[in-house]
């Protein structure tokens, strides 16, 4: 057991986290600005500039407001879906569900995204729909983003929601009308908070994807810069390591509250 | 006899080619401890579901007190189900359970705890209001189960043999403890169970269904006593069949007849003849040590095998092991036998269970 654990701890350990110690070691460096050698001098320079200018406290923000917004409404689009899936679809209609849910994450990324761009262009399938009542598309920025956010990340919602509501047992639906529950009362008071570490566990997915992302905020996002973008431009144009490390801890912060958070609702059972 | 509680006519509920319930009259009296008993797919579960809603009906109607309820939904009739897995919400405590029902029917919140606690409190688990479901026994549950559907007063109680799955010592507890809650709330009892002995302890009335209907409905000393089938001669407690030649030579009648085993005696050497006592000589193949009693099974020179129980009033059963393979002689009284009318060999069950 424990040679044929070797390889894959090893794996972790070492190309795995020893990768994350690398780049926490990095942001901890500077660049020199003449050479744009990195100068290897213990400084906190670069989490300071982050903390302080107020560009990057804005960007941050809006990483964490999209993140959020496309969990809320993948959660919102999940729900519905799973339930019917898990409760309601027979079990041909369930497996062929299954299907089509998963099978937009055999396509690539960059078409999915670049689908999203051309139907938010100027001539696009929005544009025309809008166009009658008088109205535009809204174009490339935040609202693509988080459009094409949640399109993309839809998937990792939907399954864990879909596990979580089939693991309750029919009984339990049939005891809430027993008792005197019409279907309103049933989803809200047992349906919404059983499958709720679920969702949650979800949102692991959907939160987390988001704040990495730079691409679909490249394609979809117009001027807009998220997280990524910054951590992007930084090791890509400015070739400014450190700084790039020490903006790539945001969300891995972030995301260890997160997972603490989600860990005390049991969601991490759902995983 | 009382009010009706539940009036079931033309019942009928169908999965496909299956009858499962297959054209059921049933009349449950208010205030009755009423069994359906039966092996497993004999229907009597789908009859349940069929009076809680969670069924839909192939055909017939379901009339509850003198409302007709077959087109209503589970939620708006006046029944509440215990669950044969007790369907406990986890992510609620017990006195959160218990209240669900009043809660979900917008009752006060000081009326919704004190009738909580109430029920909690005739179940006897007035300390564990506050526990979750998962720090509870099977037992527990099962209590739980029972409070969370009495606190709605419903004008029947239906369960869905809600102790098979407790151990046989807690059983024989419950059974007797049901029975008293029964007497005490005087709420319609509808309970489903495969086992005979249970329907027999706590039932004022039992169905035994078989194959979607209604085999024999009477009180349990009639069934048991009286079996009207086959079937039911070999469902509900042990029996020996006698039919065809052996019904001839033994009891001198044409026809197919139960014999009980703790109605038969066994003796070394046949008695004086009379009309009154069926004579039966055979060779005992078997002795079973049962703790209570001692099972004989005897071949009988006509052709069956009986069983005999006599109980044990000595502290060794050597005089019955000492009886294996000899010559022994049946009797019993000619009044004991039931007489199930001509044998139909379709229903005789191959081996009488117990």
């Amino acid at each position: 057991m424990g040679l044929l654990l070797t390889p894959p701890m090893l794996w972790l350990g070492v190309a795995y986290l020893g990768a994350l110690g690398a780049l926490l070691v990095t942001s901890l460096w500077s660049q020199n600005d003449f050479t744009g050698e990195i100068e290897r001098i213990w400084t906190l320079d670069n989490f300071r500039s982050l903390l302080t200018v107020d560009v990057y406290r804005t960007i941050t923000f809006r990483t964490l407001m999209v993140a959020a917004v496309v969990t809320v409404v993948d959660a919102v689009l999940a729900f519905p879906i799973a339930l019917y899936m898990a409760k309601v679809a027979s079990r041909r209609a369930q497996r062929l569900l299954v299907i089509a849910v998963l099978m937009p994450l055999w396509a690539s990324y960059l078409v999915k995204a670049y689908a999203w761009r051309g139907m938010f262009s100027a001539d696009g399938p929005i544009a025309w729909i809008a166009q009658p009542f008088g109205l535009d598309t809204p174009g490339y920025g935040l609202f693509a983003t988080t459009v094409t956010l949640a399109y993309l990340w839809l998937p990792y919602m939907i399954l864990p929601v879909f596990a979580g509501i089939e693991r309750v047992p029919d009984s339990l639906f049939e005891a809430s009308a027993d008792l005197g529950a019409g279907s309103w009362q049933t989803l809200r008071r047992v349906v919404i908070p059983m499958a709720f570490p679920a969702i949650v566990a979800g949102s692991i997915f959907t939160f987390s994807l988001t704040m990495g992302d730079y691409i679909a905020v490249k394609i979809v996002g117009g001027t807009t810069q998220m997280l990524g973008n910054v951590v992007y431009d930084n090791q890509g144009a400015a070739n400014n390591l450190p700084f790039a490390a020490a903006v790539a801890t945001i969300p891995i912060v972030v995301m260890l509250g997160y997972l603490a958070a989600a860990r005390r609702t049991g969601a991490l059972e759902n995983l | 006899m009382a009010e009706t509680a539940i009036s079931l006519r033309g019942l009928s509920k169908h999965f496909g080619t299956v009858r499962a319930v297959d054209d059921l009259d049933l009349d449950i009296a208010d205030g009755e401890f009423f069994s359906m008993l039966g092996p497993s797919g004999s229907g009597k579960t789908t009859v349940l579901r069929l009076i809680a809603g969670f069924e839909e009906p192939t055909g017939g109607t379901i009339t509850l007190g003198d409302e007709d309820v077959t087109d209503r939904p589970a939620f708006a009739r006046d029944v509440n189900t215990v669950f044969q897995d007790y369907a406990i919400f986890p992510h609620m405590s017990v006195l959160e359970n218990v209240e669900y029902g009043l809660r979900v029917k917008k009752v006060g919140r000081a009326e919704r705890r004190k009738r909580a606690e109430e029920a909690l409190e005739t179940v006897r688990l007035g300390e564990y209001g506050a526990r979750r479901p998962h720090q509870l026994s099977g037992g527990q549950r099962q209590r739980v189960a029972l409070a969370r559907a009495l606190v709605n007063r419903p004008k029947v109680l239906l369960l869905d043999e809600p102790l098979g799955a407790l151990d046989l010592k807690l059983r024989r507890e419950m059974q007797i403890e049901l029975k008293a809650i029964q007497r005490e709330v005087g709420i319609t009892f509808v309970f489903v169970t495969h086992d005979q002995e249970e329907a027999l302890t706590m039932s004022d009335r039992i169905a035994v269904f078989n194959e979607g209907r209604i085999e024999q409905l009477a009180a349990p000393v009639e069934l048991y006593e009286r079996p009207a089938s086959a079937f039911v001669a070999g469902f509900v407690g042990t029996s020996n069949l006698i039919a065809g030649e052996a019904a001839r030579q033994v009891v001198g009648q044409e026809g197919a007849f139960v014999i009980r085993p703790e109605k038969v005696r066994l003796e070394a050497a046949a008695p004086a003849p009379s009309s009154e006592v069926c004579v039966a000589p055979g060779v005992v193949r078997e002795v079973v040590y049962l703790g209570a009693l001692t099972s004989t099974v005897v071949a009988l020179d006509a052709g069956p095998t009986v069983t005999v129980t006599h109980p044990n009033t000595d502290t060794t059963i050597d005089a019955a092991l000492e009886r294996r393979d000899q010559r022994v002689v049946l009797t019993w009284r000619r009044e004991h036998l039931v007489s199930l009318g001509s044998p139909d060999p379709a229903t005789s069950p191959e081996e009488e269970t117990a």
